[in-house]
Parts: C-alpha cells; sequence; structure tokens
C-alpha cells in the first residue's frame, strides 16, 4: 500500500493550483494546474487543476487531507481602525496584516461621517476596530463603534480595542444587528501588542463567513477544509521553517520574501532586538511573526512604481540598458499585465525589478539603527527588527522562481554599505521555493509538521554559495 | 509596562524628553509614583515630546511628568501645552523637572518660564519624590473640587 498523501489546494487570483505531497516520505507528488474561476464557478477551475494533476500522477492517490487557502475574489479585505496612528492603529494594521488580509485602508482618532462612508465605499470583508490600551482611552472607540452601529456596513466587525469599552461596544453593535465578535486589545498597554488572538479572530471569521461569501464554498465537494488566506498559509509555512517540528530543528531566525504581480510581501520570524552592544530600542516592540505588504511594489500590476521607487538610473544600470528604453519596456507591461517576459532584454529588465522590488521592500520592512548625539556623547537607536544575523532568507513568487538569475534578485534583501542603518541581513543562506510549494507547507503545518517541514526543507533550493556552504549540505542530507 | 489600572487609579506618563538618556531619576520618581497609588505608563529615555501625547491619547492619562536633565529642556518643551491642546488634552496636568537649563540661573525666572508655557508646575534639580507627590495629589484633589462645583 503506498504512503497516505495530502492534496493541497490554493485558490489564487488567476490560477487554482494544486500540490500532491506523500506524507510518508515529505516529498512533492505532483502538481497541477487550472484556471481560476471563482467569479463564474469555482469548481470548474478547481476540476481543471485535478484532471491536469492526474494526468501527471497517472491515477490521484486517495488524499488523507484535502486543505486549502484562498487569495481569490479579492483575497481577504480589511480596514482597521485605531487611535493613534503609530500605537493602536498600528497595532491593528499589524493584526490584519498578520492574518494574510489584503488591507485597504487604515484609520486613526474618531471616524467622520466621511471616513465611514469611504470604509462603505472599500466593501470590506471584515473591520478591526482597536483603540485605547486597557483602562485608557474609551471615548473613540465607542464614538467609531457608535458610527459604525448607525451606518450601513454589513460585514463582520471584530472589536479589539480597550477592554474597559468592549461590552458596551459589542452591545451597541449587536443591537444595531451587526455580526460583532470581541477579542483581546492589540495593545493592551502601551507599547505592548498582543495581536494573536485577534489573527485567530480574524482567521475564524475567514473561515465561517468570508468562504461562503465569496462562494468558495461551491467547491466543498473538492476540499475538506478552507483553512485559510494565501498569504496566511505562507506565513505558517515560515513559521514552522522557522520553529521546526518534533524531531525536527528549525532554521531559526528566517526572511522570506513573495514577489508578486500586485505586491511585495516580506514576512520575518525573528525577535529582531538589537544584536550590538549598547543600543536603545525605540519605538513600538515587533511581533515575533510580522508581515508586511508592499501595495505599490508589483511585478505587473506597479512595475512604473517599482522603477519610481528605485531610480530610473539605477534600473536601468542593473538591467544593462539606456534610460530610454525603460518606457518602451514599461508601456510593454501595463499593455498586457498577463504577459511573461519573452526576449532577453525583458527578461534582465524583469530581473532588475524584481532585485529594486526586493531591496525596497525589504528596506521598509527591517529596522534602522542611527546615532543620536546627545551631550553625553552620540548614541545608537534602533527602530524596528535588527535582522542583520538573520541567518535564512527565503525567496519566492514567479519572477523569483521563473526568473533569470535568482541569486542576483534575491541578493537584493542583503545588507548595503551605501544604507548601513538599514538593519538587514547580512550573510545569510539563500533558499528558493523553486516548486511554489510554501502555501501547501503552511497548510500543512497543523496536521503533519514532520511531513510538512521536510516537505518544505526538500524543496527549498539554495541559490548562494559563500556562507551557506556548510548549511547547504547539512539542508541535503535532513532532506533526503 | 504594567497591566490596565486598576477602576479609579489616575494615569500619569513619565519620561525624558529630548535627545536626553539620564533615565534614573525618572525611573525613581516612576517608582514613587507608582508606590503612591498612581498608574504610571514609562516611555523612558530620548523621547520625542511628540509620543508623551500619544501615550497620554492612549491610556487617557491625568497628567504627563517630563524629565530633563541635560540642559536642552527649554528647547525640548517648547509648545509642549500647544501640542497637547492641538490633540484635544488641553486639560491634561503637566509637571516639568530636572536641570531644566545650562549654567546657574536663578530658578524663579526658570519656573516663570516653564509656567508660561503652560506647564502645570516645574520642579528644580534636587527635588523630592514625596514633594512632588504631595502636589500632584493636591492638584488633583482640587481639579476634583472645581467639577464637582461645576457641577452644583
Amino acid at each position: 500500500m503506498s504512503d497516505p498523501a495530502a492534496l493541497l489546494i490554493d485558490f489564487g487570483s488567476t490560477y487554482t493550483k494544486l500540490r500532491a505531497v506523500d506524507l510518508g516520505n515529505g516529498i512533492l507528488l505532483g502538481s497541477g494546474q487550472g484556471p481560476s474561476t471563482v467569479t463564474i464557478d469555482i469548481t470548474v477551475g478547481m476540476q481543471t487543476a485535478l484532471d491536469n494533476l492526474e494526468e501527471r500522477l497517472g491515477a490521484l492517490p486517495d488524499f488523507k487531507y484535502r486543505l486549502a487557502c484562498s487569495s481569490a475574489a479579492g483575497g481577504l479585505k480589511m480596514v482597521t481602525v485605531g487611535l493613534v496612528k503609530e500605537l493602536t492603529a498600528e497595532a491593528a494594521r499589524l493584526a490584519a496584516l498578520g492574518a494574510g488580509a489584503r488591507l485597504v485602508d487604515t484609520f486613526a482618532h474618531t471616524l467622520s461621517k466621511r471616513d465611514v462612508a469611504n470604509i462603505i465605499a472599500h466593501d470590506p470583508d471584515i473591520l478591526l476596530l482597536a483603540g485605547g490600551t486597557d483602562g485608557g482611552n474609551s471615548e473613540v472607540i465607542l464614538h467609531n463603534t457608535e458610527m459604525m452601529a448607525a451606518s450601513e456596513l454589513a460585514c463582520p466587525i471584530i472589536v479589539a480595542g480597550n477592554k474597559s469599552a468592549a461590552d458596551e461596544a459589542e452591545q451597541f453593535l449587536r443591537e444595531a444587528g451587526k455580526d460583532v465578535r470581541v477579542s483581546n486589545n492589540v495593545m493592551p498597554a502601551l507599547g505592548t501588542l498582543d495581536i494573536e488572538p485577534a489573527r485567530a479572530a480574524i482567521r475564524s471569521v475567514f473561515i465561517e463567513r468570508i468562504v461562503h461569501a465569496k462562494g468558495l464554498d461551491r467547491a466543498n465537494d473538492f476540499f475538506d477544509q478552507l483553512l485559510m488566506p494565501t498569504p496566511a498559509a505562507v506565513l505558517e509555512a515560515a513559521r514552522l521553517l522557522s520553529e521546526g517540528a518534533p524531531g525536527r530543528e528549525g532554521l531559526g531566525p528566517l526572511l522570506l520574501v513573495d514577489i508578486g504581480g500586485a505586491t511585495t510581501d516580506v514576512h520575518s520570524l525573528a525577535d529582531g532586538l538589537p544584536t550590538e552592544g549598547r543600543i536603545l530600542q525605540q519605538g513600538l516592540p515587533e511581533p515575533f511573526m510580522k508581515r508586511t505588504v508592499e501595495g505599490d511594489l508589483g511585478m505587473r500590476h506597479n512595475a512604473g512604481a517599482i522603477v519610481e521607487a528605485a531610480g530610473r538610473k539605477a534600473v536601468a544600470t542593473r538591467a544593462g540598458i539606456s534610460v530610454g528604453e525603460i518606457d518602451a519596456l514599461l508601456e510593454g507591461i501595463a499593455r498586457d499585465v498577463e504577459h511573461l517576459p519573452g526576449g532577453k532584454q525583458e527578461r534582465t529588465f524583469d530581473a532588475a525589478l524584481a532585485r529594486a522590488a526586493i531591496q525596497i521592500a525589504v528596506k521598509r520592512h527591517a529596522g534602522t539603527v542611527e546615532i543620536v548625539h546627545t551631550v553625553n556623547g552620540p548614541v545608537a537607536a534602533q527602530r524596528g527588527k535588527d535582522l542583520s544575523q538573520v541567518a535564512t532568507v527565503i525567496g519566492t513568487g514567479g519572477a523569483l522562481v521563473y526568473g533569470d538569475n535568482p541569486t542576483s534578485i534575491l541578493s537584493g534583501c542583503l545588507y548595503s554599505e551605501d544604507e548601513p542603518g538599514s538593519l538587514r541581513p547580512r550573510n545569510p543562506v539563500q533558499l528558493l521555493d523553486k516548486n511554489y510549494v510554501l502555501y501547501a507547507v503552511g497548510l500543512l503545518a497543523e496536521a503533519e509538521p514532520e511531513a510538512a517541514f521536510d516537505f518544505a526543507l526538500g524543496s527549498l533550493e539554495p541559490v548562494n554559495d559563500g556562507p551557506g556552504k556548510e548549511e547547504e549540505n547539512e539542508l541535503r542530507v535532513t532532506s533526503g | 509596562m504594567t497591566a490596565s489600572p486598576e477602576r479609579g487609579k489616575r494615569t500619569l506618563v513619565t519620561g525624558v524628553i529630548g535627545s536626553d538618556t539620564h533615565i534614573v531619576g525618572n525611573r525613581i520618581l516612576s517608582m514613587a509614583l507608582e508606590d503612591a497609588g498612581y498608574h504610571v505608563v514609562t516611555l523612558g529615555a530620548l523621547t520625542p515630546a511628540e509620543d508623551f501625547i500619544k501615550a497620554a491619547i492612549e491610556t487617557a492619562a491625568d497628567g504627563i511628568m517630563v524629565s530633563s536633565l541635560y540642559g536642552q529642556g527649554e528647547l525640548d518643551c517648547r509648545g509642549f501645552r500647544d501640542l497637547c491642546v492641538e490633540a484635544g488634552l488641553q486639560n491634561i496636568l503637566l509637571y516639568v523637572g530636572g536641570n531644566l537649563v545650562v549654567g546657574k540661573q536663578n530658578w524663579d525666572g526658570v519656573e516663570q518660564r516653564f509656567l508660561e508655557m503652560g506647564f502645570d508646575r516645574a520642579f528644580p534639580p534636587g527635588t523630592r519624590t514625596d514633594a512632588v507627590i504631595q502636589l500632584l495629589n493636591e492638584d488633583f484633589a482640587k481639579r476634583e473640587a472645581d467639577v464637582g462645583a461645576e457641577a452644583r
């Protein structure tokens, strides 16, 4: 009898992707792909993908698990509200991003009628309301709750603010007929983050409500559970790789970069505390599991924005083209965002874009250190995470997996002498998710952590030599 | 940072303003305030004026206690009350203390300048924590009486 197998499904916005995994050996059996047909009938694309997988495997095994994630139908669209932009509004933002949401807007302080109209126009799947530390300000969250209660907003609302105001807020919303859940305050005390409960609340609303609301449950016969949004699955994969599984040591602190057509996601699994001597940590503490999304850095929908952010000259130099040639290439991309780079010039331009996107995205994600001059002399002050000692960087996304020279692209995330204050990884092993399996690893992580871990390590291909040589061999041994 | 305040406890935000790393006195003050029954939100050293205000908003603080030990206090504290007013904290109690100015200057003049800036009280170097706490208690009691009088 063959080993048990798992079917891992990603209902994406363009493709329906399948990965079949041998659970006994923790290896990939095969992949299948079909179009994304959520807008018409999700089962059509799913059946096509399954037929494709069957064709490649010969016959489909009996699947012990059939687990799915989704970024189709606009992903998990969220709006967050907090009090002070840099405090509870930031904590709410981090919670939503960590839950794999597509954050469409964030608000701070009291909501005006215009704000409420904007929120309704965004048509979010979930609204997250925070504000005030426990025992702190309750007026603003109660005002905002009243505004939402009086509005026509129909989506579920998660209240995760000052616990002294939670009962009243819940009552307002319930009496107004809203679907409301109360979670722990995302910032119970000033400077203390507690975003895991809010993340869990978001995920349960996703499973209970959003899967149905988006028509994803029409494919119920094809899967046992649709567990989470795709970015959350990728983050779970990063967590498993970092922490390890029973009998398997994890990779420790790591950084994961996911470069897509519309956004570039960066996930870090690291405490990011200062790694050098006497450095003062300033600002809000960072979550150990942190996800940031750069909505202006996408290989297809935002190629022009990448060039703007990186500088035309820098991109042209990297691609070996003249500045004048950039416009024509960008026009080509804008004309057809589905177009995949063909000729040599298009491919080198794509690689330059991808490297720039990764460089900027990781720079925004990583912390900074700067020298503050005091009367006692200079003091180094750090904001955000110090990722300089992170030993592993993982890259995923089409531009990396299918592009030319993934080593050069992924190296965009590294520390640079030009920006000594940006605390990016100095000397990591760089791994490539060559078969695009990380979402599948994340889906499998809870049910079969050992198989998921082995499967992940076996699928990640080292792309740099140098500091990673030894580590590279170890990885091969572990995964063999 | 401590857990949420018990009901009825007043909340105070403490910190050392500007590019000032002298944290010891501020810590001693914060501990004494806790002991005296206040809920204290400590921001520590190197705190920009804006961060005091942001913390006071989220925690619905009743007062802000600004320390400055390196002689630049006058520059750092300029416009502090205005920032509070902008942020909707016009009635928050503001105290400042430490080595507020450089050189040997007459304390009365220094105090006067900080009161004009909108601080409710200013304290010279060497002030005992019990003196501060006694004045705090008095100021809050007076405010409560004023509010009570208005209500009647």
